[in-house]
Formats: structure tokens, C-alpha cells, sequence
């Protein structure tokens, strides 16, 4: 129980310091607005990780395909944002500059929904969540498990990517989208807006996280950690494992979606880049550096290498790769239960009297689980 | 110097051709006649010009000297007569007769209008069907064959009564066949496009389908319809094979590489996803093989391959060794962690390579590789391409060998069907594991080298073939050797048919989704591939 108190209260004080502490730091000048921006994009990611947290440390379904769902987000937003700014581009034409350097004068059918906020925010969790019951469709009711999962999701991700990258899918090519002007009517330029933007990504991810915590504490949380430990063993009890893949694999596609809906507004570019391979992978090792299987260590793996990946790129960008890969072969084999875990022991080194209570409530036991 | 003596070489070639006509010729006394007075209308600036003229239509061998040698300032006047000097120094008249006597000092040559050099460059051009190079001899029979003018055929005939190369001597045929299309008499037609008909010549195709709206004789129309509706099919054909040949060219590369993977997923559940950059090794050693052998042995720059394939060989397999023995080993049964980790190994081999090399350099193919197999009219198979086969091939066998008939090979397969039982029977699991990721690296990076036969190397390499090459693992089932040819020829294949038939700009790209898609849509059925493990080994994976 005292654990669980602990958690819950680390899990306050970072509400406590993103929610009110950054904001009130920025609205006293103690922090510049671009600082401000800068956290904002590491809670919107932080939503991808939860994401991520939930089918790979909990149900043990490696997906690498989460910067697809990521993308389809912060297209559908970006999509209506270009919207929301055409006639007023270079050109003022009714459609976006883009498409204009392509010849495109007439808007293609799938962006005229996305005229509409409403269609774009919706499309933005729901589109992915669909897509997600579908490759789940195709992959768990076919048994196709563990590796083979995780290959055909990368697989889909690289061809995502090849697709996304050519200007005939009207989507901006290998440049993507930029130059939005405002969200909702209310100005991009204004710092007003971001610090609103800022505010509302960080309750997102407050409800992301609560929304989480009662999913994997409910009894259906249950059967997905069980899935992860002994899926063979659930099935002989008549468990139909797939479904409850597919409903995970769904909602870590829809947190996925929302974050790429806070992600494109407050970064002001979505591009190929984001979408593919890489990215779905760097997820994962934000999720693995923060401790894999618990929901605190995906959102604080987040911040932390983004945070590390803004300070080294500054000041050594040819190195940033290597240093990253570095840290896909240090977080695994050294430190597999990352920094939450780290800091578990840290505390039991401290008080040894809790290393009893730790070792029942310890969330994840993550090895010894051949997929 | 290498240009004096091309010149030379060219000299020399004038006079052989000189020396023989002339030959030839001296034997018609009347002819000889003509062209001593056409020798002379050339040589009076009066009537130059209209003697050119008349010349355009004029296709005979025995004027070539005198004109060349009124181009090269080398037609004197001596004692009335016109006289050439050869490059001997020695003096011939205009049939090539040897002429006595010797030319005074400061006499002038015969003068050539200026704005006459194009007609004479024209003129000259024809007679190249008649040079003693081959090269030019198929150039030149080629340009007349499309030149639409019937008097260069007495001049083609010539040529080809001379032509000893049964080669050219087709070609010689299917530029007279062209140039007959256009003859008044029917049956002359119809024996031309017969004749390319035959051919199947891709060359003739436009000017038969011009004839199709033209040709007035309906016999001969009848038998153009039937020699275009050939060509075109067997251009259909010819494409079809072309493209499949692709086909087995990548899934030659893609076996090569999927060989390891599918032994090292299959033997240790390992997902190596740096075997790319194995790939990578393998091609950058290639190309430092390369570097280092032009720097100091400048003159075995085609034989640095024989070096560089088993060196690539031996350096990707080193690395994968240190691999195994550093890092890959604290990760056995935890494929998905493995993933993660190589993936890292990867990106870190991959920064290093550009940090080091450059984004991209290329490997020069040694001069016997280039050309290749003409396997239907107008259809090469580079030799690079045949070999990159033949390299597929050649590992499989010799994996196949290895894991069959040696005492190791039967440890490997030991170990991958029971782990624990081949340990408890004295298999050392650790060494076997270790040496067969070694050696799935290896190959890897032998498949490097010989990529870099075939394209650029650049640090991006291994990414562009690990996606393709995992569906090829998952596609063909784990550790199966008879699978992963199957499923690498099979994508291979079917990845090169589909981009035409998908066409466009992007059709690459579209057809690597359509492969993917199929591929998911198979394991809907065979959820394990296409030869699935039985019995309890199927519970590992």
C-alpha cells in the first residue's frame, strides 16, 4: 500500500509542477515561452508513450507502428489547420500553397472533411483506433504473435512511410505540413493561444494517465498483463486473448492519435519524417528508459530523452544518432526496468525495510516471459 | 602519344582500304576513266560543288580515297595529273596506282570549298561501313539502314559480300531489309518485312507501322501487320523476362541476406536488425579494398574483387562475432529486447559510416563485369546481375552443405531442434550460437560486396533490404532454408512484375506496399509461412 502511495504521489507532484508549476514559472517571466512550447511538445509525446506503455509493458505486444497512428493524428489536425489558413497563402488560392507547386487546384475529397474542427479532432483518435482494429484483425485473430507481430508492424510502418513521402498522396510530400496560421480562429502567432495549447496538453495527459492507470487496474488490465506473462495459459482458461489485444492495441492507437492532435498545433510542422520505422521505434526506447510497465516511467522516459534529444542535437547533431542507439543497447541490457526501477532501488537501498512491500507491488515483472 | 597512335592506326586502316579497292578496281579500265574525269571536276573549283552534288546520290567504295584525301589536303596536281600522297610519303594516283616521281617543294594541294565540308563529311560517313573497326562498321551499317536513301544499298551489299563477322552481317541484313522497305517492287517489300519479321527487329518497328497507313500493295500490308503484331509481342515477351531477371537479381540478394537471418531467428530467436549494416560492412569494404589497390597497385585495379569478396566475407563475419560475444548474447530468448538492441547497433554502425565515409561513394565494377549476356534480340543480362545469382546460389549450397554434412552443421541443426537436449548431449550451445551468428553476419556482408557491383554505397544501404528481408523470414518460416529461397525469389520476383504493371513515377514504392500487403494477406492462412515448424519447436516461436 505505501507503494502505491508513493506512486501516487509522484504522480501528483509531476501534475502538480507540468499542470500549474510551468505556466505560473512562465507567467512570473521565471521561464521564456519558448521553454514553455518546448515542455508542451514533451507532454504531447508523453500521451504516445503512455500509448505504448500500454500494449507493450502491460499486454507484452510489441507494436512499431505507433508513429503511424502518432501521424494520422497530427495530419488531421495539420489538414485543418492548412485548411483553416487557405486563401490567405502566397497564392490565395482556396486550396493550400503545396498543392499549387503540384498542379492540385481542386481540393481532393478525403481533405474536405477535415474543413470541419470537429471532423479533425474525432478523425484525429478515431481514424487511428479503426486502423488499429483492423491490423489487430488481420494479425491476433490469425494467432500471429510476439516476433511476427512486431515485424509486420514495422513492416507497415516502413511502407506507411514510402507512401506518405510522395506528393501524389496530396499530403505535402517529404516537406509535410507547415505554415499553419491559427487553430479554432484563435492565431498560432499569439503566445496566448500556446500558452492555452500548453495548459490543455498537460490536462490531457493527466486524463491520458487516469484513463490508463483505471484500464490497467481494471479486470480487463488484468488479463492484458496476463496476456503479456502467460498467454497460453489464458487461453486454456477460455479467454479469448484476441479480442482484449485488439482492444488494447485500439486504445494505444487512439492515445497515439491525441498525442499527434496536441503534437502538429504547438510544433507548427508535421512531416514523413515523424511517421515510419525510426520514430515508432524511439517510442519504445522512451518507454524502456522510463520503466517499462509503468505508466509514470512511460511519461517520465518521454520527457527525458526528448529533453536530452532537444540539449545534444543543439550542441552535437552528428553525434545525436549515435548517442541515441547507444542508448537502445544501454537501456536494455543495463538497466532494463529503467529510471522508475532505479529509482525503486535507490529508495530500497535508502530504507531497506521496504524492499518486502516493493517486491509484491512491483508492477512488472518484465523477464523470464519468452513471446 | 595514345592519340598519334590512333591516329596512326587510322592512317593505316585508309590505306588497307585504299590499297584494295583500288585493287579491285583497276581491273575495270572504264571505271578507272570515270573517275579520273570525276577527279578532275572535283578538283576544279568551278564545278566542285555541282560534282558534290552529284556525289550525294553516288555510293561507290572507289571514290572514297580520292574524296578523303581531297578532305585531308593530301590531292596534288603533278605534271598535269592528279596524284594523292599517302602517308608513307609515297604517290598514287587516283585508282591507287603507285605514280613515280616526287612533288616540289611548297606545292600546293588541291583546295576544298569550305562550305562543302559538311557534303564531304556526309559522303565520307558512308564508307565507314567499310572501316576496319568493328565498332564503326555496325555504327555506320545502322546510321545507313535508317538513312531512308536506296543508293547506299549497292554500298551495304559491298560490305556485307566483305564481312566476315556473322554478327554484323545480320546487322548489315536488317539495315538492307529497311532501306528494301522502301523499294518500288512488291516482292522485294515483302521479302524485307519477311525478313524483319523474322528478325523480330525492334529497330524497323516505327517505319513497319508508318508502311501499315502507307503501304499500297494489301498483300504486302498483310504480311507488315503480321511482322509488327510479332515484334510487338515479342517485346511484350522480352520485357516480361527483363523484369523477372530483376526479379531474381534482388531476391538473389535478398536470399544472400535472409540465409542469416533466418538460421540466427531460427537457431536463437534472435531478430538482428543491424544485419543491414552488416550489409554495409560488407559493401564499404569492398569499396576501402578498392581505394587501397588503385593507390598502390594501380594495375590489378580489375582483380581488387577477388580480394574484396572474401574480405568482406571475413570483416562483416569478425563483427558479428564481437557482436555475439559483447552484447547479443546476454539476450537470448527475448527477441523483441534483441530487436531493440540491434536496431541501436545499427543506427550507431550507421552514423559512424557516414561520420567516416561520406554519404555516398561508389564502387567501380572491374572491366569484366561490364557487358553482359544478350539472352533475346535486344535484351542484356549484365553480367554484375548473373553473377549476384550465381553468388546467391553458390552460398546456399555451400550453407546447405555445411549444415548437412559437417559434424557442425549437424550441432547447428541439433541445437535449433532442442536446445536443451543438444546441450545435455555435450553441444556446446554457447560456441554453436556464437559461430552461426558469425557466420549469418558474414554473408550478410558478402552480400554487400557484390551489391556494390550494382549500385551506390551508401550508409542507407542496409535499411533499404532488412524490412523486405524480415518479410522474406516471416514469409518463408524461421530457419527454413528451402522457405527463405522460396519466399526470396517469390518477392523478389513479384516486386519487379508488379512495378510496370503498377507503372508511374512511384511504381517502386507502390509495389513494395502490394508485396507487404500479400504477404499479410498469406500469413492469414499460414500464419506461420510457407513451411511451418511441427510439433513442439512450433510452440518457441
Amino acid at each position: 500500500m505505501k507503494i502505491r502511495d508513493s506512486e501516487l504521489a509522484a504522480v501528483g507532484v509531476f501534475a502538480a509542477i507540468f499542470v500549474v508549476g510551468l505556466p505560473t514559472a512562465n507567467a512570473l517571466g521565471l521561464i521564456s515561452d519558448y521553454y514553455l512550447n518546448l515542455f508542451g511538445k514533451y507532454l504531447a509525446l508523453a500521451i504516445l508513450a503512455l500509448g505504448l506503455d500500454l500494449i507493450w509493458g502491460y499486454a507484452g505486444i510489441l507494436s512499431l507502428c505507433q508513429a503511424i497512428f502518432f501521424g494520422i493524428g497530427a495530419y488531421s489536425i495539420g489538414m485543418h489547420m492548412m485548411l483553416e489558413g487557405s486563401g490567405r497563402g502566397v497564392y490565395g488560392e482556396p486550396v493550400p500553397d503545396f498543392m499549387i507547386w503540384n498542379q492540385v487546384y481542386q481540393l481532393p475529397w478525403f481533405w474536405k472533411p477535415y474543413q470541419y474542427g470537429a471532423v479533425a479532432v474525432l478523425g484525429a483518435i478515431l481514424v487511428p483506433a479503426a486502423l488499429a482494429v483492423v491490423i489487430g484483425l488481420v494479425t491476433f485473430r490469425r494467432r500471429l504473435r510476439g516476433t511476427y507481430f512486431a515485424i509486420l508492424t514495422q513492416a507497415i510502418a516502413f511502407a506507411a512511410w514510402l507512401i506518405i513521402n510522395r506528393n501524389e498522396m496530396k499530403l505535402g510530400g517529404t516537406n509535410g505540413l507547415t505554415d499553419f496560421k491559427s487553430l479554432f480562429g484563435f492565431s498560432l502567432g499569439n503566445p496566448r493561444t500556446l500558452h492555452v495549447l500548453y495548459v490543455l496538453t498537460a490536462l490531457v495527459l493527466v486524463g491520458a494517465f487516469a484513463l490508463s492507470r483505471w484500464l490497467v487496474r481494471s479486470k480487463a488490465g488484468l488479463v492484458l498483463t496476463a496476456v503479456r506473462d502467460n498467454e497460453r495459459r489464458l487461453e486454456f482458461l477460455g479467454y479469448d486473448t484476441a479480442h482484449f489485444k485488439i482492444f488494447v492495441f485500439a486504445v494505444s492507437a487512439a492515445l497515439a492519435g491525441l498525442s499527434g492532435l496536441l503534437y502538429a498545433p504547438q510544433v507548427g510542422i508535421i512531416t514523413p519524417s515523424q511517421i515510419g520505422v525510426l520514430p515508432s521505434l524511439e517510442v519504445v526506447i522512451w518507454v524502456a528508459f522510463g520503466g517499462r510497465g509503468t505508466l509514470i516511467g512511460a511519461v517520465i522516459g518521454a520527457i527525458a530523452v526528448n529533453w536530452l534529444r532537444s540539449v545534444l542535437t543543439a550542441s552535437y547533431p552528428s553525434l545525436w544518432p549515435i548517442i541515441l542507439g547507444g542508448l537502445f543497447v544501454v537501456v536494455v541490457l543495463i538497466v532494463p526496468d529503467g529510471l522508475v526501477g532505479v529509482g525503486r532501488r535507490l529508495l530500497s537501498l535508502l530504507w531497506p525495510r521496504r524492499r518486502e512491500g516493493e517486491a509484491t507491488a512491483a508492477a512488472a515483472p518484465m523477464k523470464e516471459h519468452v513471446i | 602519344m595514345a592519340i598519334g597512335k590512333a591516329v596512326r592506326a587510322v592512317g593505316f586502316a585508309v590505306l588497307i582500304v585504299v590499297a584494295s579497292s583500288g585493287a579491285v578496281h583497276s581491273a575495270r579500265g572504264g571505271a578507272a576513266a570515270d573517275l579520273e574525269k570525276l577527279a578532275n571536276r572535283l578538283a576544279d573549283p568551278k564545278t566542285q560543288a555541282r560534282a558534290f552534288q552529284s556525289l550525294a546520290e553516288n555510293a561507290d567504295p572507289a571514290i572514297e580515297p580520292l574524296i578523303r584525301a581531297l578532305k585531308d589536303g593530301a590531292l596534288y596536281r603533278l605534271q598535269g595529273r592528279l596524284v594523292m600522297l599517302a602517308d608513307d610519303g609515297s604517290l598514287r594516283d587516283v585508282a591507287g596506282q603507285a605514280v613515280d616521281g616526287t612533288l616540289p617543294s611548297g606545292q600546293e594541294a588541291v583546295g576544298l570549298d569550305e562550305k562543302l565540308f559538311g557534303v564531304v563529311q556526309r559522303v565520307l560517313e558512308r564508307f565507314e561501313v567499310l572501316s576496319a573497326s568493328r565498332e564503326v562498321r555496325r555504327a555506320a551499317a545502322v546510321k545507313l539502314g535508317n538513312s531512308g536513301a536506296p543508293t547506299v544499298i549497292p554500298l551495304l551489299e559491298r560490305a556485307r559480300e566483305r564481312e566476315q563477322d556473322p554478327g554484323l552481317r545480320a546487322v548489315i541484313d536488317e539495315a538492307l531489309a529497311k532501306l528494301q522497305l522502301l523499294s518500288p517492287d512488291p516482292a522485294a517489300r515483302t521479302r524485307a518485312v519477311k525478313h524483319l519479321g523474322g528478325l523480330k527487329s525492334e529497330a524497323a518497328l516505327s517505319q513497319l507501322r508508318a508502311m501499315l497507313a502507307t503501304e499500297p500493295d494489301p498483300a504486302v500490308r498483310q504480311e507488315v501487320k503480321r511482322a509488327v503484331d510479332g515484334i510487338d509481342s515479342h517485346i511484350g515477351i522480352r520485357n516480361i523476362v527483363g523484369y523477372a531477371f530483376n526479379g531474381v537479381s534482388l531476391g538473389a540478394v535478398l536470399l544472400i541476406m535472409s540465409l542469416g537471418l533466418s538460421v540466427t531467428f531460427g537457431l536463437m530467436g534472435i531478430i538482428n536488425m543491424a544485419h543491414g549494416e552488416m550489409l554495409m560492412i560488407g559493401s564499404y569494404t569492398a569499396y576501402v579494398v578498392q581505394e587501397i589497390v588503385a593507390q598502390h597497385w594501380a594495375g590489378y585495379q580489375d582483380y581488387y574483387f577477388f580480394v574484396a569478396l572474401p574480405l568482406s566475407f571475413i570483416v562483416a563475419g569478425l563483427v558479428g562475432l564481437a557482436l555475439e560475444l559483447g552484447i547479443i548474447r546476454f539476450l537470448y530468448g527475448r527477441p523483441l529486447e534483441t530487436l531493440i538492441v540491434t536496431w541501436g547497433i545499427g543506427m550507431i554502425l550507421q552514423q559512424c559510416a557516414r561520420l567516416y565515409f561520406g554519404d555516398q561513394t561508389s564502387v567501380n565494377a572491374p572491366t569484366w563485369f561490364r557487358g553482359g549476356v544478350e539472352a533475346m534480340a535486344g535484351l542484356i543480362f549484365p553480367w554484375s546481375r548473373i553473377f549476384i545469382v550465381g553468388l546467391a546460389v553458390a552460398s546456399l549450397i555451400a550453407l546447405w552443405l555445411v549444415l548437412t554434412y559437417t559434424f557442425a552443421g549437424l550441432r547447428v541443426q541439433a541445437v535449433m531442434q532442442n536446445r536443451a537436449m543438444a546441450a545435455c548431449l555435450g553441444v556446446s550451445t554457447r560456441k554453436v550460437d556464437a559461430v552461426t551468428f558469425a557466420l549469418g553476419t558474414a554473408l550478410a556482408g558478402v552480400a554487400g560486396c557484390a551489391l556494390a557491383l550494382i549500385g551506390t554505397v551508401d550508409p542507407e544501404v542496409g535499411k533499404t533490404y532488412i524490412v523486405d528481408s524480415f518479410m522474406v523470414v516471416v514469409l518463408g518460416g524461421v530457419g527454413k532454408l528451402l522457405g527463405t529461397v522460396v519466399a526470396s525469389f517469390t518477392i523478389g520476383v513479384f516486386n519487379k512484375l508488379l512495378e510496370p504493371a503498377i507503372g508511374g513515377t512511384a511504381a517502386a514504392v507502390y509495389a513494395k506496399v502490394a508485396v507487404l500487403l500479400m504477404v499479410i494477406w498469406f500469413l492469414q492462412w499460414r500464419p506461420t509461412g510457407l513451411f511451418p515448424e511441427r510439433g513442439r519447436a512450433a510452440e518457441a516461436t
